[in-house]
């Protein structure tokens, strides 16, 4: 709704969410766009001084074990496949997950940081790392026609890389290039980041 | 291939920037510059005309498209011009000159070649610096078949741009006027840059003795050295090169000729006011926002049905009118990239959610989306009907018949793609059976 600029209708929901979780020190959340929401958007209400630390405390699971947890081995995890990342729009241009490919400067990117310690699991470039895929929120069903192109030339670019598995920060990216390769009978696999670093269930 | 064609000019761009270690300072100082004179633009427009007129250029001031027109018209009346060239400008495309001018028996020839394209074809520009990029050769080979008479199965790109050739040169010497726009507009000269590739702003203002130039009131810069810095942006982040063929100069006018000025409000002065919108007056129309746009690559300008189309006509369109463009800031998956790729660092993707919310508020959202939106909002913000909801339609998918999830009308989602397996568990069932039930209820 708040990604349409229904701001009258995301109130509500905002508020609660902010209620809930205004005692907590993290809050965190496996899906970068709902958390860029949260953290850049939350605007709905009156700063106070509540809104403020739920939105400076809301971090996405990546950035969290990444940047706050430090981790530096996931010792249970064993991941024999090739591997592209599909790091959301939202994750890399609004929350600073990986470097966007329009800004110069030096390359990084925390979700490759983290899945290259998984054992066995070989990571496949793709030719337009941070290409949109298309989902958009409603986009994905007002401009239904350019929403699964975009997943279509996204789902091309995997599987010209020989790519096996997608590992994604975000669910609704997964949810939607699945829902291309699957009527095209493409025999790609999609899973969300936490499942590969949990080592599973899959 | 229109995908193809314009992603290899955001790749040629990406070479480019990187070969420059300043470029993000670069960017850095072109939007401060921008900033500046636009929060001074009444100080510098004033020392621009003064400069200009102390060169010998007559300035103009068009509140509006029609004012503009006007004076473009009345200009060329006052000396009995017939035939006029035009050097592809946005801006008169803004006004609508050509018809303009055109129904008032004054004959228009695009000096541009891909401008000329769309002008045969009775097209508006698709891309603000590559007007017929939606057009294979194939396509122009028939066009110019129907219209100037070659050989629809010849299709060679040198043959057919000489053939254009052959046909706009006769008519170039013959123009009692020529028109420019204008990139930049430097207020401590007077002077103003027109930067092309194919040298046609230059034989509109050198051919025909009378050259009028329409530019926007924002493209004004303080001082010749920052050009220093826009002309290392431009032309990089356009097109991936490192200048135009041609970047020209204009002084005041050329011996016995004569250089009239026409500065152009259109709605600009009303944007300077918009506390959300402004920043968009910073740009400098490279076009790299539609070039890495994967809406605009895949759907073509044409399809925005506005002056600008991708991301920079996304804000800028609403500018003009409001009701007519409401549509438009939809349009977008609000990935970014835009605004990344800016040389001038324009908000992009932020004020295209900002107009949704402008939208949203005057009621131009369409019903379906008011309508479910309004549930919607109701549903996230009552727990109790949000754990109804969410046990009911997990199941009721299951016995939903194939006809209503994959009907096109009823469910576009469908159309190209799979729905998702549900879960047999919730993630608040699952968590309630594996982490306590206590823990959930506090």
């Amino acid at each position: 709704m708040s990604n349409s600029g229904d701001q009258a209708n995301a109130a509500a929901a905002e508020r609660l969410f902010v209620d809930i979780f205004k005692e907590y020190d993290y809050i965190i959340g496996p899906a970068g766009s709902c958390v860029k929401q949260v953290r850049c958007h939350f605007d709905t209400m009156d700063q106070t001084d509540d809104v403020k630390h739920v939105r400076e405390h809301t971090y996405e699971l990546v950035e969290f074990l990444h940047d706050v947890l430090e981790i530096e081995s996931f010792p249970w995890a064993e991941f024999p496949h090739p591997v592209v990342i599909h790091n959301s729009c939202s994750s890399v241009r609004g929350l600073g997950l990986a470097k966007p490919s329009e800004i110069m400067g030096t390359p990084f990117n925390k979700t490759e940081a983290l899945l290259s310690k998984v054992k066995g699991l070989v990571l496949v470039p793709l030719d337009r790392p941070d290409e949109c895929c298309g989902f958009g929120g409603t986009f994905c069903v007002t401009d239904e026609a350019v929403s699964a192109r975009m997943g279509f030339d996204k789902i091309q670019d995997q599987l010209r890389h020989g790519a096996e598995y997608v590992v994604s920060p975000d669910m609704s990216c997964l949810m939607h290039q699945q829902g291309v390769a699957r009527r095209a009978e493409i025999g790609l696999k999609y899973v969300h980041v936490a499942q590969v670093l949990n080592g599973g269930p899959y | 291939m229109h995908d193809r064609f314009l992603w290899a000019s955001r790749q040629r761009r990406d070479l480019q920037a990187k070969a420059i270690p300043e470029w993000e300072e670069l960017r850095e100082i072109a939007s401060k510059i921008k900033e500046h004179t636009l929060t001074h633009l009444d100080r510098y427009l004033e020392e621009f005309e003064c400069n200009a007129t102390k060169r010998g250029a007559h300035v103009h001031w068009a509140r509006d498209a029609a004012e503009h027109n006007e004076i473009v018209l009345s200009i060329l009346q006052a000396h009995g011009v017939e035939e006029l060239i035009e050097s592809k400008s946005m801006l008169q495309e803004e006004c609508g000159m050509t018809h303009y001018l055109e129904s008032r028996g004054i004959s228009v020839v695009e000096s541009d070649l891909g401008e000329r394209i769309q002008q045969l074809d009775g097209q508006p520009p698709s891309h603000i610096i590559a007007p017929a990029i939606h057009k294979t050769r194939q396509d122009v080979a028939r066009l110019f078949a129907r219209t100037i008479g070659t050989d629809p199965n010849n299709d060679d790109p040198h043959f057919l741009t000489e053939a254009m050739r052959n046909n706009a040169r006769p008519r170039f010497l013959a123009a009692g006027a020529g028109m420019t726009g204008g990139n930049f507009a430097i207020a401590e000269t007077g002077t103003f840059m027109v930067c092309t590739n194919e040298g046609n702003a230059d034989i509109g203002a050198a051919v025909p003795r009378l050259h009028i130039a329409s530019i926007g009131i924002e493209k004004t810069i303080p001082r010749v050295q920052d050009m220093g810095v826009f002309l290392r942006l431009l032309t990089r982040s356009a097109l991936g090169e490192p200048a135009t063929q041609y970047s020209s100069h204009f002084t005041g006018p050329r011996k016995g000729g004569e250089l009239h000025i026409v500065l152009v409000d259109n709605g600009r002065s009303r944007r300077l006011g918009m506390a959300d919108f402004w920043h968009s007056l910073k740009c400098i129309r490279c076009s790299a926002c539609m070039n890495t746009c994967p809406v605009y690559r895949r759907s073509g300008g044409l399809a925005y049905g506005a002056t600008y189309s991708g991301p920079i006509g996304v804000i800028l369109d609403p500018t003009i009118d409001e009701y007519k463009y409401s549509e438009l800031p939809f349009h977008s998956t609000l990935c970014g990239s835009c605004s990344d790729v800016c040389p001038v660092k324009i908000d992009i993707s932020d004020q295209i959610l900002k107009w949704r919310r402008v939208m949203a508020e005057k009621s131009y959202l369409r019903l379906a989306k008011r309508l479910s939106f309004a549930v919607a909002g109701h549903i996230f913000a009552h727990p109790e009907e949000f754990h109804a909801v969410e046990k009911t339609s997990g199941p009721a998918l299951d016995y939903t018949p194939h006809f209503f999830l994959y009907n096109r009308s009823l469910n576009p989602w469908g159309r190209d793609r799979e729905l998702p397996e549900m879960a047999k568990q919730t993630f608040r069932e699952w968590y309630v059976a594996n982490r306590g039930k206590e823990d959930v209820e506090q």
